[in-house]
């Protein structure tokens, strides 16, 4: 086939998060031939890895280098501040494009649905963490840190993240490229109390070892197990796959720690509660949090991974002044030529979007849009292989003669400013002088119009 | 208090430029095998010191390696031959709990980037695990050891 030569195929990717990045190493790295465009709707790249990732785990960053590699190839461009669905639509890139990738992940949080959720003082984890991490739309919240009581709805790693964030040592925080807001609002907490609710038993935890082994180890910090919680977990606990069994064996001998504790001079508490279902928030006249009604739970069926979660007839009231929903993420659809499936994720068969129309270029998805907002880097990068895989072979069989023209065509109807690598490069070193200044690795700009002017110097 | 935020790597092996240096005598040669997915050997000499996740990016070994050796990934999980499995450092924490989430988890897992060359390791067999990765997506589920 000798025409196949002659035009390079070109390939969008939707969302310069890990899973785009990901993606477009494996498509440098396996075609021939291939031009990438990562369009992304913030000015600045990278998606989670900036704004998901704690503060204080900067070491989980360091993929950020292997990215840049890939944005610097020749053959792949970075067109930040661009929103599908409301800069470009789906139907026009897919026009202009030989295959479209769609990795925009998840982005609102789930909601539990009960009484005065909207009650002021019930805060989404995600929010907090886009606050503290320096996300634009989440930068200008305020929460109410005032009260000495708070409770986290969730047991899983953001749920951690969340905890660690609030009772870490102000110190230490301020080494870390969180915000300077969030740094000194930190500063002014009175949380000391801290609830770690999950709705299932210790054995169906969501969090992985190292996040707890970060909890436990906290300066200034005593965890406080509930006793009850662990009845009959150690009887079981051999028989686990090693995974998880490290990980209960952990909560186990810190269990026996509290036991064997004395009166301690720790000035915070970080207290994991199991078995309670949050059942409504309790608020006062101003409709402000006064605590939560939870509904016991227990866990009823023989095999422990087939155990369901059933709720009984008792209750327990948490007093708390603030409260953190974090029980997951949910993708948004930005397009209405998008197909959703019930559970939230966009319908595809191993990365190929399911659809009818053959006329235009071919669909996929990575990462979290395609899989569902679980799992760490390491599974959005195994995905995002997998799927750019799918394109490859799709690439390599297709007989378009036709070239498309890619972003060139694209960007004919894009009305405000495109900000490309080198603008990333240059509010990359602004963002690293600032910090350097205040001994941080960064200081995060937090507005768009200012990652734009610098962008634009 | 234990600084949790950096894995204990030096940083002059960061980057891997050390083993490209080729061993300047006899006395600081250590002949390795990898051993990879189709289960070809592939023997290197490398020397003391050289990182075994280094050394394999250059003699082309595929060993991922996404992290840059700061522990914060699995993308280099190898299997040691269990002769040299005690010859080597006990893992510490942070590399078991990041163990834990590699697929084909076995007995003599360890991760390719906490490995580093001595001479009693003159021989040892890394082999590379079916896929360094989870593919839950196409409902797998690798089974627990």
């Amino acid at each position: 086939m000798f025409s196949s030569n002659l035009k390079v195929p070109q390939v969008c990717i939707v969302g310069a998060g890990p899973g785009g990045f990901y993606a477009a190493m494996h498509l440098t790295k396996n075609l021939a031939s291939v031009n990438v465009d990562i369009i992304e709707k913030l000015p600045v790249p990278f998606g989670l890895i900036r704004y998901g990732v704690a503060p204080d785990h900067p070491e989980v960053k360091n993929v950020i280098n292997q990215f840049t590699k890939v944005a610097q190839k020749n053959n792949v461009n970075f067109y930040g501040n661009v929103t599908l669905g409301k800069d470009i639509s789906l139907s026009h890139l897919r026009q202009h494009y030989d295959a479209v990738l769609l990795t925009y992940g998840a982005e609102e949080d789930k909601t539990l649905g009960i009484e005065n959720e909207d009650a002021s003082n019930v805060v989404a984890a995600r929010n907090f963490v886009g606050w503290y991490n320096g996300l634009p739309s989440d930068s200008n919240l305020k929460f109410d840190l005032s009260g000495p009581r708070a409770a986290i709805l969730g047991q899983g790693n953001v749920a951690l993240d969340v905890a660690r964030i609030l009772l870490s040592p102000i110190d230490e925080l301020a080494k870390t490229d969180i915000t300077e807001h969030a740094l000194s609002a930190l500063a002014e907490s009175k949380v000391k109390e801290l609830y770690l609710v999950g709705r299932r038993g210790p054995l169906q935890v969501a969090f992985t070892i190292k996040e707890l082994r970060e909890q436990l180890k906290m300066k200034d910090c005593r965890t406080i197990w509930r006793e009850e919680n662990f009845d009959g977990v150690s009887d079981i606990v051999g028989t686990l796959a090693r995974p998880r069994k490290r990980l209960i064996e952990l909560m186990l001998k810190s269990l026996e720690e509290n036991r064997t504790a004395k009166d301690d001079k720790f000035s915070k508490r970080f207290y994991p509660i199991f078995y309670r279902s949050p059942n409504k928030f309790i608020v006062n006249n101003e409709k402000k949090l006064e605590g939560i009604e939870l509904t016991c739970t227990k866990m009823i069926g023989d095999k422990i991974e087939e155990q369901k979660c059933v709720p009984t007839e008792e209750q327990e009231i948490l007093n708390c002044s603030l409260a953190f929903r974090s029980i997951g993420y949910k993708s948004i659809n930005v397009d209405k030529d998008l197909k959703f499936l019930s559970h939230g994720v966009v319908a595809n068969d191993k990365g190929r979007v399911i659809d009818d129309n053959h006329e235009l270029a071919k669909m996929y998805v990575a990462g979290w849009l395609g899989t569902g907002p679980s799992g760490v880097i390491l599974h959005t990068m195994g995905n995002a292989f997998q799927v750019a895989k799918a394109i490859c072979e799709d690439i390599n069989n297709s007989k378009d003669t036709d070239p498309k023209g890619g972003f060139g065509e694209v960007k004919k109807v894009i009305r405000n400013a495109i900000i490309d690598w080198d603008g990333w490069t240059k509010i990359d070193k602004y963002e690293t002088e600032q910090g350097k200044k205040v001994g941080k690795p960064r200081e995060k700009i937090c507005d768009v119009e200012k990652m734009i002017e610098i962008a634009k110097t | 208090m234990e600084d949790t935020s950096f894995a204990k790597v030096d940083p002059a092996l960061k980057h891997g430029e050390y083993e490209w240096q080729d061993p300047k005598s006899e006395d600081e040669v250590v002949n390795i095998v990898y051993v990879t997915k189709d289960g070809k050997k592939h023997p290197v000499k490398g020397k003391v010191g050289d990182n075994a996740l280094y050394l394999a990016h250059r003699y082309g070994i595929e060993m991922e390696g996404a992290c840059e050796a700061s522990l914060a990934c699995t993308t280099c999980h190898v299997y040691v031959n269990d002769k040299f499995l005690d010859q080597l450092p006990p893992s510490e924490e942070k590399e078991d709990d990041l163990l834990d989430m590699a697929p084909f988890l076995k007995e003599n897992s360890r991760l390719g980037c906490q490995i580093t060359l001595t001479k009693d390791l003159e021989g040892m067999e890394l082999q590379l695990p079916k896929a360094t990765r989870n593919f839950y997506v196409d409902g797998h589920k690798p089974t627990p050891h």
